[in-house]
Order: structure tokens, then sequence, then C-alpha cells
């Protein structure tokens, strides 16, 4: 048992390392800080789904955003309406935004590239007109407001022992959230190393050799697009519950391209890439709002125009270097340097052999 | 949860000291969360951007008001007033992150004057949860006041949209009696408000509304509903709709060359948004709405105290437009707020002020406020504001026409 421990490759201890870090991260920040983190990883969770969709599948959608508003709004309906226990509508919203989404996926993706990402932005924009029709359903423009959750009693008391504070709500959803997450993303690692994933690379890469090797094309485009909605509504039943609070305003079309943005930035077809994207595409809209210029020679009137264009300048600018010096994402860059690095101290592989070059001390 | 806890354990070991002083007489100063010996925090939530961006400069003149306060008085009862505004752009989705963002990070003491209907409903829960005081919210509709009882932490402040709506149904049955009326309101609680409030006040007249056609506050233009308004025969319009969406449709209605008797919602009715609607091509004949504030722009105030110190006070605000009746709003609600704060005294709990707001209110001197006008809260009625007076559009400004009409009591 230990031995294996031992040779374990390093990145499982990194992974550890990540899982230890968001599961103590609530004892360290504030409550209303949890309740940001979990909408973090709301995104994250959301971004994952796209991600298996653009990055391994290679087809482009615009509207996830309409997606999410699915899986909040069956939740909320069945939360409110009918007295479900929220936790238990979260799987039934995402089971049943997939299967939603695997139905459009049969129509959509007989669409090439561009096409596509047209009936899926016409998706993200009726998708608030849709949602209020219905008003006595999803009640209308006012939405539905959800009640703060409570945790359940053995938990509350095993956080209380352990950091000697009470559980709030924001920490309760923050943790439904972050087990929601590792069961997500270990699932989308499982799918995507196996024969799965292996199609839906081949396919991405080229969609004729993929289909002369055998592979269902249209099947595995659809199942994509299935599985990438079914992570957008869990994401979505799961954004309900850490806003308390849905509408059809919750859900614009720029959610959507908010979540393209993640999924890009983060670095596409990767696992961690998702996780940074989120906390990217959660956190940089609100941070940008506080680096605004305050120095007090700015006159008033140009001072207030700053400080009203100021945040989706600083949004745009850090947007546009990302791009410039990480065009594979975040995780794109890491990797790079690490691959520098590592050359750096111990000399790149021969070309022709693969081998590594003896270590320089011996030598 | 912990909140709750955490006051407990707080008022627990506050009696342990009390019983270990061996019964001190004098109660010592209570304060809550967001007060203390030297400041008070307040938060607030406004559209300064978005659809309805032009109410956005009513929170400015509210900070002015209390810099005014802090500047020339040391703040209320030595306490400095700290205002915070956010943001929401009229988006209940936003309002809810941020009204928490207020509550849990910014640790405010009160919300106060918080914009907007569907955004206030969307976080009355939430507040009344929290025990937040929520208080003066920048809306008429009628369940802010109505409902105390069920929100004890919630009370509006300007007057009902239902009550208004019923002083355009007397004015509509007295000088145009066999008037064909179509309706144009915001397809939210805040335009179904004055639906209702119109409908009721016209009782068996209800008929005379031939049509009532509405709009998303997403919507870019008004003028599909406003043709069919006229098809269907109307000759008088009701117009409850937000500023931005008034100048439009007094655009468009003159565009159609239509000329309706209007009744313009007060909650759209400044001085010099009319004059936006004017120079961009609106008629403006005949005209009435509502007014219950000294109208900045009205020659009969210019020597008048009040308005003098309308004038000083938002100097301090260097964005806003000294003619925009909003400011004057502005002005006047924080005049309320700073009343209350006085009145609450030592006891600067939540709870306390809450009930002070929405049960112990009684000023008869808000020198923001028509002559006559009374801001008044018992424990039985919590409608603070019910007077008001019509006005007539003169080409220039608004004429007030007869005396204040007051619909205390008639909204169940």
């Amino acid at each position: 048992m230990l031995q294996r421990f031992r040779t374990l490759p390093p990145r499982y201890w990194l992974v550890l390392v990540v899982v230890l870090f968001f599961v103590g991260l609530p004892t360290v920040i504030d409550s209303f800080q949890a309740g940001e983190w979990a909408q973090a990883l709301v995104l994250a969770i959301a971004i994952m789904g796209l991600n298996i969709l653009v990055g391994y599948s290679g087809q482009l959608s615009l509207g996830h955003g309409a997606f999410m508003a699915l899986g909040a709004y069956v939740s909320a309906i069945l939360a409110h309406r009918y007295k479900m226990d929220y936790l238990v509508t979260i799987p039934i919203a995402g089971l049943l935004t997939g299967v939603i989404g695997f139905l459009f996926g049969v129509p959509a993706l007989r669409l090439s590239a561009l096409y596509l990402a047209l009936a899926t932005f016409a998706l993200a924009v009726v998708a608030p007109s849709l949602i209020k029709r219905p008003a006595e359903l999803t009640g209308g423009v006012q939405g539905i407001v959800l009640l703060p959750p409570v945790p359940p009693q053995p938990v509350s008391d095993a956080y209380a022992a352990l950091t000697g504070t009470a559980m709030t709500s924001d920490q309760w959803t923050y943790y439904v959230t972050l087990a929601w997450g590792l069961v997500l993303f270990w699932l989308a690692w499982n799918l995507l190393r196996h024969r799965t994933g292996r199609a839906m690379r081949a396919i991405r890469d080229g969609e004729v050799a993929a289909a002369a090797s055998g592979i269902n094309l249209a099947g595995y485009k659809t199942l994509a697009f299935g599985i990438s909605a079914f992570y957008a509504g869990i994401a979505g039943s799961l954004f309900g519950l850490a806003a308390g609070f849905v509408s059809p305003d919750s859900f614009p079309v720029s959610l959507s391209i908010q979540l393209l943005v993640g999924a890009v930035v983060g670095g596409l077809a990767s696992i961690p890439g998702p996780l940074i994207g989120g906390i990217f595409a959660y956190f940089l809209p609100i941070e940008s709002n506080q680096w605004v210029p305050t120095q007090t020679w700015i006159p008033t009137q140009i001072a207030s125009t700053i400080e009203k264009a100021g945040p989706a300048v600083t949004y745009g600018a850090v947007l546009i270097l990302t791009m410039i010096f990480a065009p594979n994402g975040i995780v794109g860059l890491v990797g790079a340097g690490y691959a520098r690095l590592r050359g750096r101290l111990r000399g790149v592989p021969d070309r022709e052999s693969g081998q590594m070059p003896q270590d320089p001390q011996t030598v | 949860m912990s909140k709750i806890g955490a006051r407990i354990a707080a008022v627990a070991a506050f009696m342990v000291t009390l019983a270990a002083c061996g019964g001190s007489a004098t109660p010592a100063p209570q304060t809550d969360v967001g007060v203390t010996s030297n400041s008070i925090s307040l938060g607030n939530t406004i559209a300064q951007s978005g659809p309805a961006a032009a109410y956005g400069t009513i929170a400015n003149a509210e900070l002015a008001y209390f810099t005014y306060i802090n500047n020339t008085q040391g703040g209320v009862n030595g306490r400095k007033i700290n205002f915070k505004i956010l943001d929401d752009a009229y988006n209940p989705a936003q309002t809810v992150p941020l009204t928490k963002q207020l509550v849990e990070q910014d640790k405010v003491f009160a919300m106060f004057s918080g914009l907007g209907t569907q955004a206030q409903t969307s976080v009355r829960d939430y507040l009344n949860a929290q025990k937040v005081p929520q208080l003066f919210v920048a809306t008429g509709a009628t369940t802010f006041m109505l409902d105390e009882s069920l929100h004890p932490y919630t009370i509006g402040w300007q007057p009902p949209y239902q009550g208004e709506a019923r002083i355009y149904a007397k004015d509509v049955l007295a000088n145009h009696a066999s008037a064909k009326i179509g309706v144009l309101y915001q397809n939210d609680d805040y335009g179904q408000d004055y639906l209702k409030g119109l409908k009721d006040g016209l009782g068996s007249n209800a008929s005379m509304i031939v049509d009532a056609e509405s709009y998303d506050v997403t919507a870019a233009s008004t003028a599909s509903q406003l043709a069919t308004l006229k098809a269907k025969g109307a000759d008088t319009l009701f117009l409850f709709t937000t500023p931005a969406f008034t100048i439009k449709s007094l655009v468009i209605t003159t565009a159609l060359h239509w000329e309706p008797t209007i009744y313009l919602n007060s909650v759209s009715n400044p001085q010099v948004y009319m004059g936006i609607a004017a120079k961009a091509g609106a008629a403006l004949k005949n005209v009435t709405s509502v007014g219950y504030l000294k109208d900045p722009t009205d020659p009969t105030w210019a020597s008048d105290s009040g308005m003098q110190l309308y004038k000083t006070v938002i100097a301090n605000c260097t964005t806003c437009n000294v003619n925009d009746g909003f400011n004057i709003y502005g002005a006047a609600v924080a005049w309320s707020m700073v009343d209350v704060l006085k009145q609450a005294g030592t006891n600067m709990t939540r709870a306390n002020v809450a009930n002070i707001a929405t049960s112990g209110l009684n000023e008869t001197s808000n020198p923001f406020l028509l002559p006559g006008v009374v801001v008044k809260t018992t424990s039985s009625d919590h409608f603070p504001i019910t007077q008001e007076q019509v006005i007539t559009w003169s080409g220039t400004g608004w004429t007030r026409q007869g005396n204040l009409i007051d619909e205390r009591g008639t909204i169940k």
C-alpha cells in the first residue's frame, strides 16, 4: 500500500494539494467570501461542461447560459413550488438538462461550426424571454426567491467541532458545490482518458479520418452535447442554491460568453483549465471594479466616466494580454513554463531517440 | 445562524455582566452591527446604469444630504453617516449579490432607499431573515407598505402607486367622464400595481379602459404598443412607465399623430425629463400628473427656506443637476432617514430603528415636501406619505391644481 503511494506520479500529489486547499478554504476566509468562491466553482463546473464540447470535441457553443438557466429553473420550481429538498433536485435538474441538450444536439450538430455557434447563440438570446412567459410556473420577470439552505445538523456539528464556529448557509453551499465539482471533474477525467474521449478528440482533429476509423460522428457529437448540457444543468442548479434567487436576467447572453471566455483563458482540452477559468471568469469582473483609479488630480467629471467605463476596459485589457502571452490559456502557459524549466535543468530529450541526456553531474 | 448564535451569546454575556455588577441601574447605550461610537454605515443599491439609469442621481443626492449633515452637524448624535452606493443596473439578479455584499462584507447597519420594485422585492425576504432594516425603499409598490406584518424590517416612503392611480381615476371621472382609456405599463410589479390602482379607482367604470398594453423593461421601444392603443380608439393615455420609456413614449405618441389626454406617473415626471421629451419632438398637450415634492424649477419656491436648504445640500454633489426633481426626492428621503436616526438616540439597534421607521414617524416639517404633506406611520398604518396634488403641464413647467388629495386608509 505504502509502496503504491510512493510511486504515485507527482501530478496526483498536486491534485491532492489542490483538493485539500479547496476543502480548507472556507475555514480561513469569511462566510461571504465562501459564497463567492462557491459561485466561482459553479462557473468552473459549467466551463468543464463547455470544455468537453469545445475543447475535446471541437464544437462551438455560445448558448450554455441557456442550459444553466434550464437547470436553475428546474431546481427552483421543484424546490419552491413542489417543496422538494433542494439537494435532491440538483441531479434531476442535471439529467433533465442533459436530455434536452442531447435532443437539441440531434438537429443542431448537423450544422457545421459557425452555423452551430449561431444556433446555440439564438438559444441564449431567446432563453430569458421564454422564461418570462409561463409566469405562474417561473414567476415571470419577478423570478423565484429561494430560502438560504440550512446545513444538516450532523454536518454543522462536525464543522463546529473542527473550527469552533457554526456553519453558515454560504459555507454549506460552498461544500455542496465543491462535492459536485469533485465528482464531475473526476467523471470528466475518466471519460476523456478512455474510449469516448479518444473518439471525441479524433473527431475534433479530423472528421474524415475519424469517420474512416469507424467512429460514429453524429452519435459522439450529440453525446458530447448531452454531457456538456448535463454539466451546465448541474451548474445552473448550484447557481440557484448559491445566489438564492433565479430570474430571467440572471442568465443574460453575456453569461454564455463569459463561460466561453473562461474556457479559453483557463485552457481548452485540459482538466485543470476549467477550474482556473471559472475562478478567472468570476473574479476578474468583480476585481476589475476595484482597480478604478481614484487620484484626486483627476477632474470629477472625467473620474466618473472612468469609474463607469474602467471595469470593462480593465477586463478587456487583461483578456487581450492573456491571449497574447498565453494563447493556450493559463494551463498552457504553466505547462510551457514547466517544460522550459525542466529543459533548462535537465536538458531536452534527443529528437531522434527521445532519450534524456545523462545527468550533467555524472558527465 | 451563526449571527443569531453570536447575538444570543452577546446578550448572555451582557446579562452576566449586569448580574456581576449587582444590577447597575442605568442601561448601557445599545448598538448593533454597523454602528460605532462615531459612525453609522448605511448601504444602497440603485440603477446608475441600464434602462432606469435616470434614477441613479437619487443616491448621489442622498449622499449629498448626509455629507451636509456630517459637515454641519457632525453627523447624528455624534455619529457620522457612511453611505455606500452600489449600481445594480435595475436588474434584480445583481441586486441580490450586491445586497448580500453590503450586509455581510461591508457590514452595513441598514439598507436605505434601495430602488426598484423588482429589485427590492427580491431581497426583502433575505433582509428580514437577517433582521437588517430595509428602510424607505425607493418604490411606491403597495406591498412595501401593506404587507408590513410579514416583513417588519421593510418600509417604503413615497406615496403608494395604487393611491396615485386612484387620484387619476377621480380626475378622469370628474373631468373626462366619457374617456376611452388606453394604458401603457411596465410588465412587472411596479406597472401592475399602478394598473390595479386605476381599475380599483374606476370601480364600476373600469370598462372605460379599452386596452392595456405592457412592455418588458429590457425592450427597445414601445412603438408597437402605442400604435395598438391608438388603433383601439383610446383618447386618454395612461403612462405607467419609467423615465427613459416615458420620454420615448411621449415622442412616439406625437410621431403617430395621436393627441390623447395623457396621465403620466409621478416616478417619471420631473420637469427636466419633460424638457428632454419636448426637445425630441413630443407635443405634450393635456398632460396631467401628481406631485408631493417641491419642484426645484417652480418659481413659487424661489425664496422658500426648504428650497434654499436643498440648493445648499445639492452643492455637495458635483454630478447632480439641481433642477432634477429626483434630487429633491433624494434630499427629502434622506431627511426622513436622519429624523429616524435622531429619534433612535442612544438605542441604535436594528430592531429599534426599524420600529421607529415603520410605526413611529410623524414629520410635519420635512422642508422638501409640499406644505401640508405629512410623513406619518403608526402601529396600524404603515403608509408614510399618502397626500398628493394634481399637476398639469403648462408647456414650460408643472402647475399645481386644487388642493392636496389624501388617500390614507383607502388601500387595503
